[in-house]
């Protein structure tokens, strides 16, 4: 399948900062594709420009196979954007029905899937309720649902599961895999490290500006393994010295160690073998993005506070 | 052009359907003339009649003495004494009563008393010392001989009629009427402005505030959710003034029937005695034909035309600046007070100018009011009132238009520009110098 969206040496400045500068990078269609980086990286404003909310000053969007047009290829986008919310004092059902009317439904097209969506969320019941009337969770699904609504080729996500209930949110989490699977590219923007692990098939990190990572999940694993590994024994080591590798870390009878340049694994099986130690498990640590994040982004002038594990 | 008819209908909708548009479309009025009404009701009914009996020793009405007048009942009564009298006061016969002693000087400064049992309101005051004064005025003139005609001579005014150039009797009555409604229309304009507008600001504000503007730019051009929330607003208030203007009309028509007496009380009031009471209210019913005339002379097709072009012009003019002022606001309502305060300035500027325009049509403080797009809607209805060569000349008319079409699309342009950059910015309150990059930065 080919690229949904490319983007081509993105470029927006601000007066006082430079929101993004140069970033390229292309998305193929139906991936799930994560989009990060710390606060102020240029996020929003990278998102912004894609949905056509701001034009870029230098560069090129190409949109499915075409030179993005905002005016028509908006209908073919649904956007959550982090800063959301609804219209307080509209009853949930016209609420919907707006939205999907401004995405360029008919009315009758508009009713036939809000109420099939609605039935799919069990939300049949809100149609005359206020959003004011709704909790946070509630509010997040009728958001989710107006955002997809009217079955665009690209969905853009940011921070979808902020205030959903890890029942909800594994509702939604389902949602979005069921419509990857119809075609549906998924842009997923978020803070939360272990979500885009289990999410996200490729990863854009962005921190002031600029693309500083690009790649599959596991390959930017690969790409920042430390040649960790994790090995468990059935009594406590007798000795663990090797010029294989260093231990770094010692509990009761698992053992962390690092493998030293010009060695393998099987070096470290084969010393404890020599030992006489029985080996009960083996494996590779790679590191998790968390700390790939931590590790690109901290000494950066953006602060990695904003990605503790919540 | 779709989109914005989507929103101006959502706009539109929402508000009409809320309980307190129906409140003060139709109950605010309704609650307006059930005020007035009481106050007629009371004036006209006055509080029951008070019963004075009159012992004109002096022979000062001759025996005539009209009765029925102002709440109050006159008795001419004779042979009493004072005691008599106060004796039927403290028995409740009579609620007063004025003892004229036989020798009253009417060219003196002698002073009647009227002695009542209970306090006597104002009003009823006013007018019996009105009725008396006239009796005592007329027998003054006649004991200096004097006619009632000589001293009508004497007072007649209007000496000096003016007329235009133009060659046009410009009455006073004219003038009066131009003048009223000159600045009624002006000032109805100025509360347009300011109500429909406010409501577009706080309106935007909302959207700002429940986080929904970036939901809804994803979808919508930011220039046309806020035309189509300029639109909307400005249907509902359309809707408002039609019922409200239906409502005035048909409830006018509805006050004889509810009030059959009022009527019969205002025809019965001019037959008074004296002469000089059947000369006020010759004056009085002069008065009114001239209004009458007065009316008929004011151009009210041009008037009504005029008012909507302005009522509209302004709207949209003043609107897409308070649009601006909402969407660079944040929670913070004050905010909003003193970001409104460059847009209200020039309103209030206008209703300054318009007071001297509605006296002075033609003064070149009227004029260049009357042209410059931010106080013409306002202005230009006062010189619109006196007529077209009269108050103001074709050309201004259409240079005035021209200007306000002109200024509507400028500043809907500026504001469109501040408006899609200020809608997405939250955090703290942009100060005027960063608006007015927002507005001219090449892109947003």
């Amino acid at each position: 399948m080919g690229n949904i969206l490319e983007l081509h040496h993105l470029k927006k400045y601000y007066a006082t900062q430079k929101a993004v500068d140069d970033i390229s990078f292309s998305i193929q269609q139906g991936s799930i594709f994560g989009l990060l980086g710390p606060n102020g990286a240029g996020k929003t404003t990278l998102l912004r420009m894609i949905t056509g909310i701001f034009f870029p000053d230098e560069g090129e969007i190409i949109f499915d196979g075409k030179r993005f047009d905002a005016l028509n290829d908006v209908l073919k986008i649904g956007y959550m954007p982090e800063e959301r919310g609804l219209y307080k004092k509209m009853k949930i059902g016209e609420q919907a029905l707006y939205l999907a009317q401004l995405k360029g439904l008919s009315r009758s097209e508009a009713m036939e899937k809000i109420k099939f969506w609605f039935s799919r969320l069990e939300m049949q019941s809100w149609w005359n309720k206020k959003v004011e009337d709704l909790s946070k969770g509630m509010s997040q699904k009728l958001q989710f649902v107006t955002t997809v609504l009217h079955e665009p080729k690209l969905i853009i996500l940011d921070e979808p599961f902020s205030g959903l209930d890890p029942l909800n949110a594994n509702l939604i989490k389902d949602e979005i895999y069921g419509l990857a699977q119809r075609g549906s590219t998924i842009i997923f923007s978020t803070h939360r490290m272990e979500q885009v692990e289990e999410i996200c098939d490729h990863i854009v990190l962005v921190n002031l500006g600029k693309k500083i990572l690009d790649g599959s999940v596991g390959g930017i694993k690969q790409q920042f393994k430390e040649n960790k590994f994790s090995i468990r024994l059935t009594e406590t080591a007798t000795q663990s010295s090797s010029p294989a590798f260093e231990v770094i870390d010692e509990k009761a009878n698992t053992l962390t160690v690092k493998i030293n340049e010009g060695y393998k694994s099987n070096d470290v099986l084969q010393f404890f073998i020599q030992q006489q130690n029985t080996i009960e498990s083996f494996h590779e640590i790679l590191p998790s993005l968390n700390e790939i994040f931590i590790q690109l982004v901290d000494g950066t002038r953006a602060t990695a506070r904003a990605f503790q594990q919540l | 052009m779709n989109k914005i008819f989507l929103v101006a209908k959502r706009e539109f909708l929402t508000r009409v359907q809320k309980r307190t548009f129906l409140l003060t479309t139709i109950a605010l009025p309704l609650l307006i003339f059930a005020f007035y009404a009481l106050i007629i009701y009371f004036s006209v009914s006055g509080n029951g009649n008070l019963n004075i009996a009159v012992a004109d020793n002096a022979n000062l009405f001759q025996g005539k003495l009209d009765s029925k007048k102002a709440d109050v009942s006159f008795e001419l009564v004779k042979n009493e004494t004072t005691k008599s009298l106060n004796d039927k006061l403290t028995a409740k016969k009579i609620d007063g009563f004025i003892e004229i002693p036989a020798g009253f000087n009417i060219l003196g400064s002698d002073s009647l008393q009227l002695k009542s049992a209970k306090s006597i309101g104002i009003i009823t005051r006013e007018k019996i010392q009105t009725l008396f004064n006239d009796v005592i005025e007329e027998k003054r003139l006649l004991a200096l001989n004097i006619s009632k005609q000589k001293i009508d001579s004497l007072q007649k005014a209007n000496l000096i009629k003016f007329a235009t150039v133009e060659g046009k009797e410009n009455s006073d009555k004219k003038a009066g009427i131009s003048y009223g409604v000159g600045f009624f229309s002006g000032f109805l304009i100025y509360l347009i402005l300011f109500i429909y507008g406010a409501m577009v600001m706080r309106g935007v504000m909302e959207e700002k505030v429940s986080r929904i503007a970036e939901v809804i730019v994803s979808s919508v051009k930011p220039f046309q959710l806020m035309m189509g929330k300029i639109v909307g607003i400005g249907a509902v208030g359309m809707i408002q003034f039609l019922i409200w203007i239906v409502l005035v009309f048909g409830l006018q028509l509805l006050l004889p029937l509810i009030f059959p007496d009022l009527m019969h009380t205002m025809h019965a009031q001019p037959i008074q005695p004296g002469a000089m009471q059947a000369a006020q209210a010759a004056q009085q019913s002069g008065a009114m034909s001239g209004l009458m005339n007065g009316l008929s002379q004011i151009n009210f097709p041009l008037i009504i035309g005029c008012f909507i072009f302005y009522f509209l012009g302004g709207y949209l003019l003043y609107s897409s600046l308070f649009a601006a002022v909402g969407s660079a606001v944040n929670e913070d309502p004050q905010d909003a007070q003193s970001l409104m305060l460059p847009i209200t300035m020039p309103i209030v500027f206008a209703i300054v100018i318009m007071t001297k325009a509605a006296n002075d049509p033609t003064s070149s403080l009227a004029v260049f009011g009357s042209l410059f797009p931010l106080t013409s809607p306002i202005v230009m209805m006062a010189r619109v009132a006196y007529g077209v060569p009269d108050g103001v000349t074709v050309i201004q008319l259409i240079l005035s238009m021209a200007f306000l079409i002109i200024g509507f699309l400028a500043t809907t342009w500026l504001a469109g520009k501040i408006y899609r950059t200020g809608i997405l910015m939250y955090g703290k309150k942009p100060t005027w110098k960063e608006m007015w990059k927002w507005a001219f930065r090449k892109s947003a």
